[in-house]
């Protein structure tokens, strides 16, 4: 009879599986993890303790900066919060603008989920056909904000500023060394032709036989289902009692969506269903995502074709909240010190507080925010869901295998600029 | 005792709470938010029977703790602008701080204001009900602000550890009865908690490579702590109705 010992395995911070800067600390008896204890904070730079110290705008592209791969979702949260503190309700072409875009961020961020889940797992492919999509739908951040990730969207009151009517186009390469043929740089052109909304239209029409490409090479395959079915069964009542929203929750096989349930936004006016899993497993969880997308892609079709047919403001008049633009001020001695005043001292959130809260493609991402009637907050708290998420990580891993473990952190979709803030 | 609203009838979460809960907990106080959300307020000797009458209670049925989070409601309130006196020398001119961080001596007396909250320290919990689509707020003020103590919530909502760790890290609020209180958010032998509002941004110490020592090191923080933009309160009307009504 050998001497059996359990084991302490160091797991992260700098491990390729470990999505960021995850340290697990594992308990291992043999293959077999007995408890798993994550260490996070690695990543903290304290987002809420600065929002308390800088005017409410200065704090949109923070938000960004928490789960990095679903900008826009985050910027939502903390603006529909302040929206709601100060009582104004965006023009309905910018509500429009920000379900198209949360979408779209959806479709980023689980394209992303789906490629390096697939990559921790073994399936190597895919991460290059999920990149080659971001890559458009980043195109498109980049075309109404000026940036690929970051983008400070929206804002109190709208979004920054209305769709552009022309897509930008690929230049021929600066650098003479560099060689790309003219009939080359058509074919990369051919649908930036028209403005951004044709661009996401051509995107929309391509995007389900991609996701079809997506799911042929996964969703029947034996080495994926050998992966990922059966592992991290979470039932739906403890699924509730540990706080998992989102995909997670309705892998579960809990219907539960704040974009039906709590609408915001224009929400209540699209259509889309909500995917629902049945045995709480990887493989459900991997599932739902992909028809997310799907249902994803339908919202957005039907917010261009809504957008197309509708012009309109984008950001209120209100010019308390809202900078009156340029022009404005150099005409209007009253616009002048509106900019003046907005830009230096920012404006006053009345007292009160309220809890905003925006089904993010991770889960319900909330913004607590606090004001006690001045022109930054006084407490803002940000409620992530791969937060919650991960602290039910010991629990989802115990009794497996080691190479679980980096199924189950793939599964949960954690990013850490959210989880440690 | 309750804050109903003059004219708004009770919605059937109000009418719920009052009935399933406020009957048996006459320290338990029902509130609202600027968005109609319930608020409940209520003593952290209670905490945990409210939230277990909260969570099991057919009618109301808050199965799932979405958030939990401690607030430091010091210098609530407090203006650090004082427009009549500013200098036209340095930088942070006109500024004067409400707040004397922890260990320093103060430079001007700060004039109090008085107290609009009960407590320095409250700890808040977000509850939703998955089955009736209702979410409620259950606000709880710690007794000592020198050293707050709430109970645990993790024997009614398993997710409460992490959020209480949180909690404990970033606001020193112990949680009687959680069984692994570890900081969490911050680095390994962390002293202070940063999120009170006497913590400075910039914090005490930072991290630097010693080339001598061929090491990191921890050394006090040299930069200085400055103010932007100063921390100013304007009434609701401010600068005349033109404009407020988009």
């Amino acid at each position: 009879m050998p001497d059996l010992r359990n084991f302490t395995l160091n797991f992260g911070p700098q491990h390729p599986a470990a999505h960021g800067v995850l340290r697990l600390v594992l308990e291992m008896e043999g293959e077999v993890v007995r408890r798993a204890d994550p260490h996070i904070g690695l990543l903290h730079r304290g987002t809420e303790k600065l929002a308390e110290s800088k005017p409410f705008n200065h704090s949109i592209g923070y938000m960004d900066r928490l789960d990095y791969v679903s900008m826009m979702c985050n910027e939502h949260a903390y603006v529909l919060a302040i929206e709601r503190l100060l009582g104004i309700v965006p023009p309905i072409r910018a509500q429009y603008i920000r379900v198209m875009f949360d979408e779209i961020t959806r479709i980023l961020n689980h394209l992303l989920w789906l490629g390096s889940h697939g990559l921790d797992i073994g399936a190597m492919t895919l991460f290059l056909y999920c990149f080659r999509e971001r890559e458009d739908l980043m195109d498109c951040y980049e075309a109404v904000s000026g940036a690929r990730m970051h983008a400070t969207y929206y804002r109190p009151g709208g979004v920054y500023r209305d769709l552009p009517q022309r897509m930008p186009q690929y230049q021929p390469p600066a650098d003479p060394k560099v060689h790309r043929s003219t009939r080359e740089l058509e074919r990369m052109n051919a649908n930036r032709q028209g403005s951004l909304l044709d661009f996401i239209e051509d995107f929309c029409n391509r995007f389900p036989a991609l996701v079809d490409e997506y799911e042929t090479l996964l969703t029947d395959n034996r080495i994926w289902k050998q992966r990922t079915v059966g592992i991290a069964v979470v039932p739906p009542e403890r699924a509730l009692a540990l706080g998992f929203t989102g995909p997670m929750l309705r892998g579960s096989g809990i219907p539960w969506d704040l974009r039906r349930k709590q609408p915001y936004e224009v929400y209540d006016q699209m259509e889309f269903d909500i995917p629902v899993g049945t045995e709480g497993d990887c493989y459900d969880r991997y599932l739902v995502r992909v028809e997310e997308m799907r249902q994803s892609n339908r919202i957005i079709k039907q917010c261009v074709d809504w957008l197309k047919a509708n012009p309109g403001p984008v950001m209120l008049a209100d010019h308390k909240v809202t900078p009156p633009g340029r022009e404005a001020v150099k005409q209007d001695m009253e616009a002048l010190i509106h900019s003046f005043k907005l830009f230096s001292e920012g404006y006053s959130v009345p007292e009160g507080e309220t809890y905003a809260a925006v089904e993010a493609p991770k889960g319900e991402f909330g913004i607590y925010l606090i004001s006690d009637g001045a022109n930054k907050p006084f407490r803002v708290k940000i409620r992530p869901p791969a937060f919650v998420h991960l602290a039910a990580m010991d629990e989802m891993v115990r009794g497996h295998m080691l190479a679980d473990v980096v199924a189950v952190m793939g599964t949960m979709d954690i990013v850490f600029g959210e989880v440690d803030r | 005792m309750s804050e109903q609203p003059e004219s708004a009838p009770p919605s059937p979460l109000q009418y719920a709470l009052q009935e399933r809960l406020l009957a048996h907990h006459p320290d338990v106080q029902l509130g609202q938010d600027q968005t109609a959300c319930p608020i409940l307020t209520c003593p952290p000797a209670q905490l945990v029977d409210v939230s277990l009458v909260l969570r099991d209670d057919q009618e109301l049925h808050f199965e799932q703790l979405v958030d939990l989070c401690g607030v430091d409601y010091m210098a609530y309130g407090q203006s650090e602008w004082v427009t009549h006196q500013a200098t036209d020398s340095g930088f942070s001119r006109g500024v004067r701080r409400a707040i004397t961080m922890a260990g320093e001596v103060p430079t001007t007396p700060v004039v109090a204001a008085a107290p609009r909250w009960p407590r320095r320290f409250a700890v808040v919990l977000h509850l939703l009900s998955v089955r009736h689509n209702w979410r409620v707020r259950v606000r709880s003020f710690l007794d000592d602000d020198a050293f707050p103590v709430a109970p645990s919530l993790t024997s009614v909502y398993p997710c409460s550890d992490w959020f209480e760790r949180e909690a404990f890290d970033l606001y020193g609020i112990c949680f009687q009865g959680h069984d692994d209180l570890r900081r969490i958010l911050t680095d390994y032998g962390f002293i202070g908690h940063p999120f009170r509002k006497d913590f400075p941004l910039s914090g005490y110490v930072e991290v630097r490579y010693d080339p001598d020592k061929e090491r990191v090191v921890y050394q006090p923080v040299t930069i200085e702590p400055r103010t932007t933009v100063a921390r100013v309160i304007r009434p609701v009307d401010h600068g005349g109705p033109e404009g407020a009504g988009s």
